[in-house]
């Protein structure tokens, strides 16, 4: 909210200095959004007369002139039309900085003629678009002087953020009172004088939604002449960004603005059937004084006279019934309307309005009547005319609440030790009135503007909570929140960095584990990732639904309702999908060649989540002189699941791949990574040929996904003593004739069960497939480690362990040993 | 030692030091000590020596062969060093090749952060709690003390998806992390300290805000907690987070619906230069305060027993801040070329015992 030092002044007597008051605005919760200081950038321009302007000897449009400017007469060359001798003008002396031109002045010399200045138009000043010709002041403006403080632009603008909470903080009467109890100054007293109406008013009021609008006044003023506002009030308009329209309807803004009390004039003569009535639309239009059409809802509450909707109430007021300069006679309206209706409206109809913005955070329910008194009189004295009586409609509503503070609170929960006589003061100052008060709490009555405080909204419990625990909470809130705000008032007006920070009390001097099992593996799969040569990427969880479908089938259940764009519409199935996207984009970009990871959430069909790891390496490894290039694989992706799992304590001998992973993999370079038959622990394989070309990914691309939430902790038993034989192992190599449709992980496990105490390892070395061998065969050769235990081994036991191995093989696979 | 004695070791010495190689060496040591070697021969010459001749003479052999050995095995060494130096100088590499390293993989530096936070938080206690991203819009808003016709839900910019959840909730992208508050409320009693980081979603895109951006939640519930200890926890994280012991830190009365009293915080920094600390600037930096009661109250707390604080963080921002990253966007961007300048190695774990 804006407003200037002086407007400020007129509800605060203070001494204070402008540093003062913003710094304390900040202090109180009103922050400082900024100080406009418009005098600043005109300082070097004075008001200067124009004693000569004759006809440049030299050019046709330019007016050599001499300028007295309070301190001599210099010569200008000027161009503009209006340049006449005898004027009083703006003058920038050389050396000033001109803000609408960016320009320095120097003395200079146009077409033969010194210029030593310059005489300023309005833009020229940044004082607005007028370029018409330069500043033509009035005869009596005084030569000489700062043209900013005889314009009265020496008013800093303090521009303030208010939060939801203060709707009473949007008027320059409520800034001033928290100021005052700050301890800035002193509130000046507002107690408008009733004025006795005269006659009945030329309309009256009838409430029909009594749930929009619970009071409402209003009085004609018969009689009046409307014109533009004097000066003053336009130049307060002005200042705060509002444009000055007539005397009647900058009487409404700036009472909005004075007192956080929005009104509204109907020209009365306007007004059929005399009546206006606050009913539900029914899907009627009217015009807005914005000039737009707007239908009314039901949910609308609509002014609305004999011959239909005029108005939408707390948002607009409608143009058929507007005040405009033929206005002789004048209904003001000063209502009080429901918070949540207005915007609802508001919000519906997208309309913003100083109005709404203050009925939506609740206005002062006690004012309706000083404030008509105020708007009368001001009416009255800038337009003339007469009052009528006051015409009303509903009833003041009951607005009265108590609040209680225990002293001590104020140290157990506001951290802060504040004597109950300051408390108790600073309560009273901001309005609140002492009901009760003993040693230890005080009871006060919360003032009509504060509907902030002790406010008593309704909870929204959690359907769970057993009715028991419900009743105490909720008995509990009753009292402690009314505190809550009461503590919040005390403080906020010392400024919070009085209260004394301290350290949270820890339970030992090394802190527990932080991170829970779930929370460890995430961090271990990242730093692993990482370490395996994968950079660590964060993509949106949502992308284009198109895109998605790719990767899965893209569900409506996951798509969003609004998305802020078409190709962010779809919770990504897998972060496949996303980092294919990236690495589109750094092929795009030249990069072609990397390997990207990201942990983060995959979204499911079923409306669920789980945290993934995954990851695509795609291109070649760089080219370097010690070794030929090499191209990802799907073995890589598959290396890199199984680095993740292994370093996770997967137990990885029990694992098993099949060859179904999802459709977006190439269906014969992919796996799904199984530990029994449910559990899925992650796929990997070469993305499929088809979703490379449609995403326009420039080769190849392998990725993978772990399922971290799959992944069971591992059983933390003490490790067994380790296996340490004093005999040396002895390796024999075995090389198999197999079908070339069996997978090599059972040639390997039937070799490593063959025997169980001589085998210590097997390692399967080649996997070869060539015309020296037969159609439909290929050859695969495991080396096994034999470890002896007690006593070196004879041949005849090397032969025997052997011919197991072959054995095994040769049962679980058919397989023949090569010869 | 007899003449003949002296000029054989005379002559095997001047032949040794003609030996350049092993094998003109071996011929020597063939042609001195062999089988009918110079030497040898005089050995076997002693028998023919008359008795008291011949143990004197026998002596005198002894130490010439001795001698000579020595000289031989000495050249021996010589040379066999020699012709190692040799071979090895045929070995040479060129050590100025560049090596052929692994790939470099790295940490996201929103990562870094949040295990940053984890590391200073955990420090004082705190936990991490953990939410689904699709929350419901009563634990987004209603039980947060955000009610259906609060302009924050406005303000909030929320994304919704259709249709409602198992418990009849409209079901929306979580625009804070706090729904984790209520979800961590209602599942254990207190005392409770968790922080939650994580993913939020907000209907605004330019150059300052990403329709997907993470925050880190805090929530501080005992008996006792006041908001000094509000102040406390969140100044000792601040210096400890940007490693500014003197950080200066600002809090200032403000507004949020689910804390009561609320304060916004600032640090010191310096607006021209973007150095923080000194400089007499203020930037806003997160929100904070005490839980409201209506929200303890609908989480079943009783707020006359417990109460606590509550703070909401933005991580790229504070990340931004720390490292001097200047835009948002390039976070999300996964531009390998922004990725290798500001990520972190996988090997420098965050530890508070090597400094975060």
């Amino acid at each position: 909210m804006k407003f200037t030092l002086s407007w400020l002044k007129t509800h605060l007597d203070t001494t204070a200095s402008l540093d003062e008051i913003t710094d304390a605005l900040t202090r109180v919760g009103l922050e400082l959004e900024g100080v406009e200081d418009r005098a600043a950038k005109l300082a070097p321009f004075v008001i200067a007369h124009v004693v000569e302007a004759v006809q440049h000897p030299n050019a046709d449009r330019l007016r050599a002139c001499k300028v007295d400017t309070g301190s001599g007469i210099v010569s200008v060359v000027c161009g503009a039309p209006n340049a006449r001798a005898g004027m009083k003008a703006v003058f920038a002396p050389p050396g000033a900085f001109v803000p609408g031109t960016g320009i320095t002045l120097k003395v200079g010399e146009i077409r033969g003629v010194q210029s030593a200045g310059m005489l300023l138009s309005a833009r020229e000043m940044g004082l607005g678009d007028d370029h018409d010709g330069i500043i033509d002041l009035p005869v009596d403006a005084p030569v000489g002087v700062s043209y900013a403080s005889w314009a009265k632009l020496d008013d800093p603008v303090i521009d303030i953020a208010v939060t939801p909470n203060r709707g009473d903080a949007l008027s320059v009467r409520g800034v001033a009172r928290d100021l005052a109890a700050a301890g800035l100054g002193t509130l000046r007293p507002f107690a408008p004088v009733a004025l006795a109406g005269v006659g009945p008013s030329a309309v009256d009021w009838a409430i029909e939604d009594t749930e929009a609008c619970s009071w409402v006044l209003g009085r004609t003023v018969r009689n009046v002449k409307n014109g533009p506002s004097p000066q003053w009030l336009q130049d307060r308009l002005i200042s705060v960004g509002l444009r000055p329209i007539s005397a009647l309807v900058d009487i409404t803004n700036f009472f909005t603005l004075d007192l956080g009390r929005p009104l509204h004039v109907f020209d009365a003569d306007k007004v059929s059937g005399g009546r206006l009535t606050f009913r539900a639309g029914a899907g009627e239009s009217f015009r807005a004084l914005n000039g737009k059409d707007y239908t009314v809802r039901p949910e609308d509450c609509a002014i609305a006279d004999s011959a239909g909707v005029q108005s939408l109430a707390g948002v607009i007021g409608g143009e058929a019934t507007g005040c405009d300069a033929a206005t002789t006679n004048v209904f003001v309206e000063c209502a009080l309307f429901n918070p949540v209706r207005v915007a609802l409206s508001g919000r519906f109809h997208q309309l913003t309005s100083d109005a709404r913005q203050r009925f939506e955070r609740g206005i002062d329910p006690s004012l309706l009547p000083a404030a008509l008194e105020a708007a009368t009189q001001m009416v009255i004295d800038l337009c003339g005319g007469a009052p009528s009586e006051v015409v009303a409609a509903g009833a003041e509503p009951a607005w009265q609440r108590e609040a209680t503070l225990r002293f001590a609170r104020l140290r157990d929960l506001g951290g802060l030790d504040v004597p109950a006589d300051e408390a108790v003061a600073s309560l009273e100052s901001l309005g609140f009135r002492t009901l009760r008060r003993d040693a230890a709490s005080v009871t006060v009555a919360v003032p009509a503007w504060r509907n902030d405080v002790a406010a008593n909204t309704a909870l929204e419990p959690s359907p769970d909570l057993s009715a028991e625990k419900l009743a105490a909470a909720a008995a509990g809130r009753a009292e402690i929140e009314p505190e809550c705000d009461l503590i919040e008032e005390v403080l906020r007006l010392r400024g919070l960095d009085a209260v004394p920070p301290v350290s949270l009390p820890v339970s030992g001097i090394v802190p527990p584990a932080t991170l829970t099992p779930r929370q460890t593996r995430r961090a271990v799969a990242r730093r692993v990732l990482a370490a395996a040569g994968l950079a660590e990427c964060v993509t949106f969880s949502f992308m284009a639904h198109e895109h998605a479908a790719l990767f899965g089938t893209a569900p409506e259940a996951q798509r969003l309702f609004n998305p802020i764009a078409a190709d962010l519409d779809q919770m990504r199935p897998t972060a496949i999908a996303t980092l294919a996207l990236a690495s589109a984009r750094n092929a795009s970009r030249g990069y072609p060649d990397l390997g990207l990871f990201e942990i983060g959430p995959a979204f499911h069909d079923d409306g669920s989540q789980s945290q993934t790891a995954a990851g695509l390496r795609c291109g070649t490894t760089p080219r370097h002189w010690a070794g030929p290039q090499r191209s990802a694989g799907a073995m890589d992706a598959k290396a890199d699941v199984w680095t993740v799992l292994a370093a996770l304590g997967v137990p990885m001998d029990a694992l098993t791949v099949t060859a179904d992973a999802p459709g977006f993999y190439h269906p014969g370079q992919s796996g799904c990574v199984r530990q029994g038959p449910k559990t899925v622990l992650a796929t990997f394989g070469a993305l499929h040929p088809r979703l490379i070309a449609a995403l326009d990914l420039p080769g190849p691309v392998v990725a993978f996904e772990i399922n971290l939430d799959a992944i069971q902790e591992p059983k933390r038993r003490k490790k067994g003593l380790p296996d340490l034989p004093s005999l040396q192992p002895l390796k024999r190599d075995f090389a198999f004739l197999v079908d070339a449709t069996v997978g090599g992980d059972a040639v390997l496990r039937a070799a490593r069960g063959a025997e169980r105490t001589l085998i210590a390892g097997a390692s399967l070395f080649d996997v070869y497939t060539g015309d020296k061998l037969p159609e439909g065969k290929k050859s695969v050769a495991v080396e096994i480690t034999f470890q002896p235990r007690d006593h070196t081994l004879t041949d005849a036991e090397i032969e025997a362990a052997s011919a197991k191995v072959v054995a095994a093989v040769t049962k679980a696979t058919g397989a023949s040993l090569r010869g | 030692m007899t003449d003949d004695l002296l000029a054989l070791q005379h002559a095997t010495d001047a032949a040794l030091a003609a030996a350049t190689d092993l094998r003109a060496w071996d011929a020597v040591r063939v042609g001195v000590l062999g089988k009918s070697g110079s030497l040898t021969e005089k050995l076997k010459g002693l028998g023919a020596l008359p008795p008291e001749q011949r143990r004197e003479r026998g002596a005198a052999i002894n130490v010439a062969k001795d001698a000579i050995t020595a000289a031989i095995e000495a050249r021996k060494a010589v040379l066999e060093a020699a012709a190692l130096d040799a071979k090895l100088a045929g070995e040479r590499i060129d050590v100025t090749l560049p090596p052929a390293l692994s790939a470099l993989g790295l940490i996201h530096p929103i990562s870094r952060t949040m295990d940053e936070m984890a590391a200073i938080f955990g420090a004082m206690g705190i936990a991490i709690a953990e939410g689904p991203d699709v929350e419901d819009d009563w634990r987004n808003f209603g039980a947060l003390n955000i009610p259906a016709h609060h302009s924050a839900r406005e303000d909030m910019d929320t994304f919704y998806l259709p249709g409602l959840n198992g418990e009849a909730r409209r079901r929306v992208l979580r625009t804070h992390t706090s729904p984790v508050q209520v979800r961590t409320m209602l599942g254990q009693e207190p005392p409770i300290r968790v922080i939650v980081p994580g993913r939020t979603y907000r209907a605004d895109h330019d150059a300052t805000h990403s329709p997907m951006f993470h925050q880190v939640e805090g929530l501080v519930i005992d008996r006792g907690i006041t908001l000094g200890h509000l102040k406390g926890c969140l100044i000792d994280f601040l210096r400890a987070f940007f490693g500014i012991s003197s950080l200066p830190v600002r809090f200032r009365s403000s507004y949020f619906p689910f804390t009561e009293p609320s304060m916004e915080v600032d640090i010191g920094w310096n607006r021209r230069t973007g150095e923080l600390g000194g400089g007499g600037d203020w930037l806003e930096i997160l929100g904070s305060g005490m839980v409201h009661p209506k929200v303890l109250a609908n989480c079943g707390i009783d707020p006359r027993e417990w109460q606590g604080f509550a703070f909401g963080m933005g991580i790229e921002r504070v990340t931004m801040l720390k490292h001097g990253i200047p835009d948002l966007r390039p976070f999300y961007e996964s531009d390998i070329r922004w990725l290798r300048h500001y990520g972190f190695s996988a090997l420098a774990a965050v530890a508070l015992h090597e400094g975060v």
